[in-house]
């Protein structure tokens, strides 16, 4: 059945407990993020040390792939230098557009393989993809701004 | 719509119909067989009007209201009959029906043509708009008939305001008083959402007492239910011709004749003219003003071919039909642990769009395992994003009917939901 294939369980373990969850301050740069098609939003927040990825926080409203792969993002960056991020993100994004032509690989995407299914599932790949959208605007954000000048909520 | 002493279709009849449909036999994922609960995103074509298409194509083509061969005079014969049979079909003149693209570019025609009288004149200032002005709308819209209408109010300074919507999903006609700075008040004839569907008669009496216009959304109406726009006595109304058994491409603007006959055009060129100068041109009379350009041709035929088909079969007893799946689907739904309706839980006043939450699963999970099942249903916002943010919703789920459904397919829905749960693990 292709549905587990979609919803692996990694996928549903990580919906039911995300990882790094909520907005934490202070944050170097925030992304926000919408699907229209369906409504799902993420709003996502960086904070660099250095040229290392030191936290990734998020509140989002969307389906379990969203959800899912937003914290499996977290686990993905957090600690790794932004170039590191950045590679992981394009063999994640090489892999989830592929319709599945892609075989990804596990030392490089780790849990995040489990969203290989989804590229066989065209109207999801945006979902997988959000949370990651708003990684790399954030990071964008953050290194036009600079390191070292945390921003908060009053700002 | 809501007193229809006509009888369902029998077994018989809907496996006749069934059959019509060449689509509904196929399989999907892996062989399931297709369950299409999404009529009211698109709906499936019967033979009869692909057969129209090809027959016109294969022997009629030509393009219409231009040259003088016999094919010019067969294509546009048969563009004009197809308008005819339409308006009949919904008991206005010919001359009241323009062909659009789709029923958003109809509510946009309306918009863009009010906003166009600003420069036309004496003839049409009795349309223009100002600052101060109001255009209402309602909280249950489908965007096409809310962002064309925000757009009006920037281009002109007119100020949007609209009528809300009760837990229950029924609109509140007292949360807006209209008034004479009142222009324009806008709704739909059922929610694409939750099959509302708002008392028009009052809308209308209240508009009309301030001299506003009305412009209703009927893309959800017509395929379902009989209309009849004249004894409704909006002045505007669109449909789309997808949704109605028809092709894409093809949608309809009903225009009141004298209203039409003042309005300016939106889009200008070719077909739409009297007299064309270097410096300047006159217009033709409607419907043709509004028609620039060489038309859908093929596509107007077919649905002339699919109110052909619906006729035939009845609008009230289409109705009758519906009323049976959409009172299954909300006796079914009511009684699953976990599952909130949103919108009227009746069949009073309710259309077939039938749209729900389930407690834990996102719409989108929710979708993903009925696809699975061969269940096609929409998810997401529906182009209703207002209507959900009141609901305090980024989704819902959405089955919608039609003729061609059965309440065999309303049960597959409703076990679905159950398989839905379990793979989620959502305890009911």
């Amino acid at each position: 059945m292709k549905l587990e294939q979609l919803y692996q369980e990694i996928i549903l373990d990580h919906y039911r407990n995300p990882h790094r969850q909520g907005l934490r301050e202070p944050f170097d740069a925030e992304s926000y993020q919408i699907n229209p098609t369906c409504g799902d939003e993420v709003t996502l927040r960086v904070v660099l040390d250095g040229d290392r990825v030191a936290d990734v926080s998020y509140d989002a409203i969307g389906c379990s792939i969203s959800q899912a792969a937003t914290s499996v993002l977290t686990d993905l960056v957090v600690g790794r230098t932004v170039d590191e991020s950045k590679s992981t993100m394009n063999a994640y994004m090489e892999m989830v557009q592929s319709r599945g032509q892609v075989e990804p690989d596990e030392d490089v995407l780790q849990d995040a393989v489990a969203f290989a299914g989804v590229s066989r599932y065209p109207a999801r790949v945006k979902c997988a993809l959000l949370g990651w959208m708003a990684f790399k605007d954030a990071v964008g954000r953050a290194a036009a701004h600079g390191n070292g000048a945390h921003q908060s909520e009053a700002q | 719509m809501t007193t229809l002493a006509a009888a369902p279709l029998t077994a018989s009849e809907q496996e006749k119909i069934r059959a019509d449909f060449p689509i509904l036999s196929r399989t999907v994922r892996d062989g399931r067989p297709l369950v299409y609960l999404d009529s009211g995103a698109t709906s499936q074509r019967p033979r009869q009007v692909l057969d129209a298409e090809r027959a016109f194509l294969e022997q009629h083509n030509a393009a219409v209201h231009r040259g003088a061969h016999q094919l010019a005079e067969e294509a546009t014969d048969a563009y004009e009959s197809a308008r005819a049979r339409i308006a009949t079909f919904v008991g206005v003149q010919p001359d009241e029906v323009v062909f659009t693209k789709n029923a958003t570019e109809g509510i946009n025609l309306v918009a863009y043509a009010l906003s166009n009288c600003a420069f036309v004149g004496e003839s049409a200032k009795r349309f223009v708009l100002s600052p101060g002005d109001e255009v209402v709308v309602t909280e249950m819209e489908h965007h096409a008939n809310l962002v064309p209408w925000q757009e009006l109010c920037r281009r002109t300074g007119a100020t949007l305001r609209w009528y809300q919507v009760t837990d229950a999903g029924r609109l509140d006609v007292d949360s807006v008083q209209l008034s004479d700075r009142t222009k324009v008040v806008a709704f739909t004839h059922q929610s694409n959402v939750m099959g509302t569907v708002p008392p028009v008669a009052e809308l209308v009496r209240r508009a009309h007492e301030v001299s506003a216009l009305t412009v209703l959304d009927a893309c959800q109406s017509v395929p379902h239910s009989p209309v009849d726009f004249a004894a409704l006595d909006v002045d505007f109304a669109v449909f789309s011709g997808h949704k109605m058994l028809g092709p894409s491409g093809v949608g309809v603007l009903y225009g009141r004749q004298e209203l039409l006959e003042a309005l300016p055009p939106f889009i200008t060129g070719g077909s739409m003219i009297e007299l064309v100068k270097m410096e300047i041109s006159t217009y033709a009379p409607p419907p043709q003003r509004f028609e620039a350009g060489v038309p859908m041709t093929s596509q107007a035929v077919g649905l002339g071919a699919a109110v052909d088909y619906l006729s035939e079969i009845g609008m009230d007893r289409v109705a009758a039909h519906e009323r049976v799946l959409t009172e299954r689907a909300l006796a079914g739904l009511a009684e699953i642990d976990g599952v909130r309706i949103i919108g009227p839980t009746d069949v009073n006043d309710r259309g077939g769009a039938v749209s729900f939450v389930l407690r834990d699963v996102h719409a989108h999970d929710a979708g993903q395992v009925l696809d699975d099942l061969g269940i096609a249903v929409r998810v997401g916002h529906h182009c209703a994003w207002p209507l959900h943010r009141r609901f305090g919703l980024a989704a819902t789920v959405r089955a919608s009917f039609a003729l061609y459904n059965t309440p065999a397919e309303v049960d597959s829905l409703l076990a679905g939901l159950q398989e839905v749960q379990r793979f989620f693990r959502v305890t009911a």
